[in-house]
Order: C-alpha cells, then sequence, then structure tokens
C-alpha cells in the first residue's frame, strides 16, 4: 500500500509519525523486508558531514554612507577576496577563496590555514569580520574605500548557495607514485600507501534515493544545523553513470545545489578547513529526510555498505590527466572495515567524511521531525535522472589561433623542463 | 662536547633488520635508550630513542644513519587532540606513521592514543580543522 506525503506530514503533526535513520533502516529492510518497512515506516533520514568546496555565502551588506558600489569594485572579508560582480551591495564568498597574501602552493605543500570556509565559520560562530572594499565611485554611489567590522547579525542577508553539495557516490584514492601527494582526497602515501575515501555510503543522502523519487527541486532539508532547500541539481550533476543491479550509480553520479540561511545555522556543523598542499574548503553538515512512499524506495534506503561500491583511482596519473580508467570496485563495507585490497596488497583506509557527524545529522533530523519541528515537502520539479542522458563532460579545449599554430611548429632547441 | 637527542628513526622496510642501534654504540660510542619502538602501517621501522655522547659522533652516526636509508627526526614536544574542534574526519589516520590514530568501530570515531605517537608532527599540518596541536 502505499503512502502519500500528505499523509505522513499529517502524521508527523499527530506525533505518530514512524522515523528511523538510513543505518538503521538496513536491518529493518533485512528482517521485515521491504513492503513491511514500507508499511511501518513512514521516513528515513540520512546524512552526511565533508569537504564540500562547490559552496558559499551569498550575502547582503546594507548600504554604508556615503554610499559605496561594491558591485565592480574590490571586496575582502579578513583579507580573503569575494566576488563582487553584482549589485552595490551584494557578494558572494566562496569556501575556497584565498587571500592574496597567502603563500600557497610556494612552499610546498602549502598549509592554507585561513581561507573562504574558515570566514563562514568565523560569521557563524558570531564573531567579528573586517570588511575592506574599494570602488571606483559614481554619482549615486561616490565612496571610495570602506573599511568595517562586520557580524552576521547585523548584516541584511547571508545564505548559503552551493552550486554542488552532497554527490552520489564518490572515488577511493589512492596513489601509485614513489612520493606522498597532497590532493582534495588528502594526504596519499606513496606506492598505495592508503586508501582514502568520502562518501558516508549507507548514511549518504543520494545514495538512499539514487533514482532521485523523493528529492527534487524545493526539498527541504537538514543544511549547517539549520533548515536549507535543494534549488536545482549540483554542479556536474551526471545521472547516466553506470549503476549497479540495484539501480545505485558506480561512480560519482547526482550533486545538489541547495540553499539555507546561515543565521539560524551552528558552528558546529559548518567548519572552515585546510587541505594541506591543496588549499581551503568548508566542511559541512548535510542531511534529507526521505518519506517512504512505497515498497521501491524503502528497498533502496535499506540498502547497506555492502551493497554500495566505489571505484578506486589512482591520483598519481588517471585522476590529474583525467583519464577514465580505475583500479576496481570496492564495497563502502569493505572501507569502513578499515582495510581494503588493492592489486593485491592490504591498504589500511581512511574516511575523510566524518561517519560520526554523517550519523549525528541523521539522528538530529529524525529528532525534528518527531519532535514536529520539520514537515517534508515533495519536488516542484524533478531534477534530471538516469534517463535523462545526462553526464558531465570534459572542458571544450579551443586554444588562441596563435597557440595551435605554435602548437603545429614545434621549436627547434627543446627547452629543457626544470 | 657532550649532548643528549630524542630522536625519531624511521627505517624503511629493508633495513628493519639491521643491527643499527648496535652498530650506533659500537661503532659511534653513543648510550642509548630506547623509549618507544614499532612497524608502521607502511611496515616502516620507528625506534624513538635518547643518543648521547660526543657531539662530534653524534654527527658522524648521523651520516651513517642517512647512508643507510634511515630517516632521523628530532623528537618534537608532546601532541594533543583537541575534542571539541575534531570533526572525525580521519584523515590524520592516513599521515600518522603509527597507530597512535586509529578509527574506532562501529562508532567511526577517531581516538588518539598518546602512548604510540612517536611527536613526528605530520598530523598537525594534516588535520583540516587543526584539531591536533604541538605544545611545547
Ligand atoms: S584529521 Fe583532525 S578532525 Fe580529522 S579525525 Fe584527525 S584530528 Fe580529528
Ligand atoms: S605526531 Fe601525529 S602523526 Fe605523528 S605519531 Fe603522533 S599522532 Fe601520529
Amino acid at each position: 500500500m502505499a503512502k502519500t506525503l500528505e499523509e505522513i506530514n499529517q502524521k508527523i503533526k499527530s506525533g505518530k509519525v514512524v522515523v528511523v535513520t538510513a543505518e538503521e533502516m538496513v536491518d529493518i529492510v533485512a528482517e521485515k523486508g521491504a513492503k513491511r518497512a514500507a508499511r511501518e515506516i513512514d521516513v528515513v533520514t540520512t546524512g552526511t558531514f565533508g569537504a564540500m568546496c562547490s559552496s558559499g555565502l551569498m550575502m547582503n551588506l546594507g548600504h554604508s554612507r556615503p554610499r559605496i558600489k561594491l558591485g565592480g569594485g574590490q571586496v575582502r572579508l579578513n583579507r580573503v577576496p569575494a566576488y563582487a560582480g553584482l549589485a552595490a551591495a551584494d557578494i558572494y564568498l566562496g569556501a575556497t577563496a584565498l587571500p592574496d597574501e597567502d603563500p600557497r602552493n610556494a612552499l610546498f605543500p602549502g598549509e592554507f590555514s585561513y581561507g573562504g570556509g574558515h570566514v563562514i565559520q568565523d560569521l557563524v560562530s558570531g564573531k567579528r569580520v573586517l570588511l575592506e572594499a574599494s570602488a571606483y565611485g559614481t554619482n549615486c554611489y561616490p565612496r571610495q574605500d570602506l573599511s568595517t567590522w562586520i557580524t552576521l547579525k547585523e548584516i541584511n542577508e547571508a545564505y548559503l548557495f552551493n552550486p554542488r553539495n552532497g554527490y552520489q557516490n564518490y572515488n577511493v584514492a589512492v596513489n601509485r607514485s614513489p612520493s606522498t601527494l597532497y590532493t582534495y582526497m588528502g594526504t596519499l602515501q606513496p606506492k598505495i600507501g592508503c586508501a582514502n575515501y568520502s562518501s558516508a555510503g549507507q548514511l549518504s543522502p543520494l545514495l538512499n534515493d539514487p533514482h532521485y523519487r523523493t528529492i527534487g527541486i524545493g526539498t527541504r532539508v537538514f543544511l549547517g544545523g539549520g533548515i536549507g532547500y535543494v534549488v536545482w541539481q549540483g554542479t556536474q550533476h551526471s545521472p547516466a553513470a553506470k549503476r549497479s543491479k540495484h539501480g545505485v550509480p558506480l561512480f560519482g553520479a547526482g550533486t545538489l545545489a541547495v540553499i539555507g540561511d546561515l543565521k539560524q545555522m551552528f558552528p558546529k556543523w559548518l567548519r572552515g578547513a585546510s587541505f594541506r598542499g591543496y588549499g581551503t574548503t568548508l566542511m559541512l553538515g548535510f542531511g534529507i529526510p526521505i518519506p517512504m512512499l512505497n515498497e521501491d524506495i524503502a528497498a533502496t534506503t535499506g540498502l547497506s555498505d555492502k551493497d554500495l561500491k566505489a571505484p578506486v583511482v589512482d591520483y598519481s596519473e588517471a585522476y590529474p590527466q583525467r583519464r577514465p580508467d580505475f583500479i576496481r570496485h570496492v564495497t563502502y563495507a569493505q572501507l569502513k572495515s578499515g582495510h581494503i585490497t588493492v592489486e593485491g596488497k592490504k591498504v589500511p583506509t581512511t574516511p575523510l567524511s566524518s561517519y560520526s557527524l554523517a550519523r549525528e545529522v541523521a539522528e538530529t533530523l529524525k529528532q525534528w521531525i518527531k519532535k514536529k519541528k520539520f514537515q517534508l515537502t515533495s519536488p516542484t520539479a524533478p531534477i534530471p535522472g538516469a534517463d535523462s542522458g545526462m553526464a558531465m563532460g570534459p572542458m571544450p579545449y579551443h586554444p588562441p589561433v596563435e597557440k595551435r599554430r605554435a602548437r603545429r611548429k614545434p621549436r627547434k632547441t627543446a627547452r629543457k623542463r626544470s | 662536547m657532550k649532548v643528549a637527542h630524542k630522536v625519531v628513526l624511521h627505517f624503511p622496510p629493508a633495513v628493519v633488520e639491521q643491527p643499527v642501534i648496535y652498530i650506533l654504540s659500537r661503532d659511534y660510542n653513543l648510550a642509548f635508550n630506547i623509549l618507544k619502538a614499532t612497524i608502521s602501517q607502511q611496515e616502516e621501522g620507528i625506534i624513538v630513542l635518547e643518543l648521547s655522547g660526543e657531539d662530534k659522533d653524534f654527527k658522524r652516526a648521523s651520516k651513517y644513519l642517512k647512508k643507510q636509508g634511515i630517516r632521523l627526526q628530532p623528537l618534537l614536544q608532546d601532541i594533543r587532540k583537541n575534542e571539541d574542534k575534531c570533526v572525525h574526519c580521519g584523515l590524520c589516520i592516513a599521515v600518522c606513521p603509527t597507530d597512535a590514530l586509529l578509527a574506532e568501530r562501529p562508532s567511526m570515531k577517531v581516538n588518539f592514543n598518546a602512548d604510540h605517537c612517536v611527536v613526528c608532527g605530520e598530523c598537525v599540518p594534516t588535520c583540516p580543522v587543526r584539531a591536533m596541536e604541538l605544545h611545547f
């Protein structure tokens, strides 16, 4: 018997709703079967906590006296540059932005101690942040320089707008080369000395709704400890990726663009992060409740780490050279056991995303729903599914004419590479 | 001039078998006091010890160790994990040469066991939220 979303929301209102986390759902489906689970369970909550580089903060700072036109000018927050190509008082700060003064990888591997993600963490923690701006001055916006402290409370708007969060499945990174690599997948020990994975597996939002049957545009979510919404498919959304017999992608596939008011979020769930040799980012707690509308949906939320697989990719060659090859697939159960076998070698695994905090996200959502604080939504419009054929493509490469000629006629004396 | 240094020796798997410490004492007149010894996840041997003797002998011994492919690292001070900051992401596990940082199962919380720490300092710049702190 299928349930409707309205019925589930009614149950939330009356306090009769049955909510479990995706982790708990695994045993329930194994024990009772998907049909009975769909009948008895109303909502399954998911969660993830990890570095999500495509995250950022949209802000409206209000207008100074005299007015300054930040749009087209330059804006820095605690020395970190924000994007100012919008209207006079609107700016966008990306998680990976770095101060001009940061030495980056000049002394390799760089530390990347402070960047956009850290500014977002400072703001949500209630700390004051130094705003420095310069502008060209106009008749209506005469001011050219500005330097002032701002706080989250005082600015008009501050909402996260993350163009890509919640990747549906992801690579397991290894390093076949003889030297250590410093990547966005963490430090990779040489000669396949470690295997770093990043998905929460059975708790991960999109792995629990692999066909985007309940998650779409308008879906209400847990974002940074507050409430957010899915606003679009994320950038690089690739639903056409190869799938397992359960219909779950075997590679990185779907993604989500999300939005949420920073003013109702909590510092526990938003952490500025520094990846050695790579850069800064934002570690973020994110989760989605899935309504148990029918047996099929219950069945996929019941999939366990044993049923979910990720590809092992070499980050010394295949990844940087954008080659499609991968070494093998492993299950999340194997990854979470602490060791996997790669090319005959027993390799220790490193999670990268926090499974314990992912569990806490799912648990928090569960409590919100039980306490009638959170109602489920049905999507206003779906996001493209597997049958859309939509897949991420490479960067188009059309070098300017001069360069193309230069390539045809190679220099006679080969330049030595230092 | 007499010196005493606390150092960490990293042995590549091939030299783990050699009686290096014995040679340090016999040929370089260095007295040693082993503080910790372990084999890392990458099968590298790690010994933390205090070496004392003449400065020039210590310098000669350093050269000898280098020649053997053994990395000599001065022992820093004290490593602590700031539990308020740690998000249990596990990034530090990949760089810890000993079992000082491990994920507990099934909680998947990352535990720091100071007894196994050789204070190599690797986890400090690796931890994305700077939860691993070096105290002097
Ligand atoms: S890298 Fe840092 S935050 Fe992550 S588990 Fe280790 S100490 Fe905790
Ligand atoms: S300093 Fe950090 S990485 Fe090095 S042994 Fe201690 S815990 Fe492990």
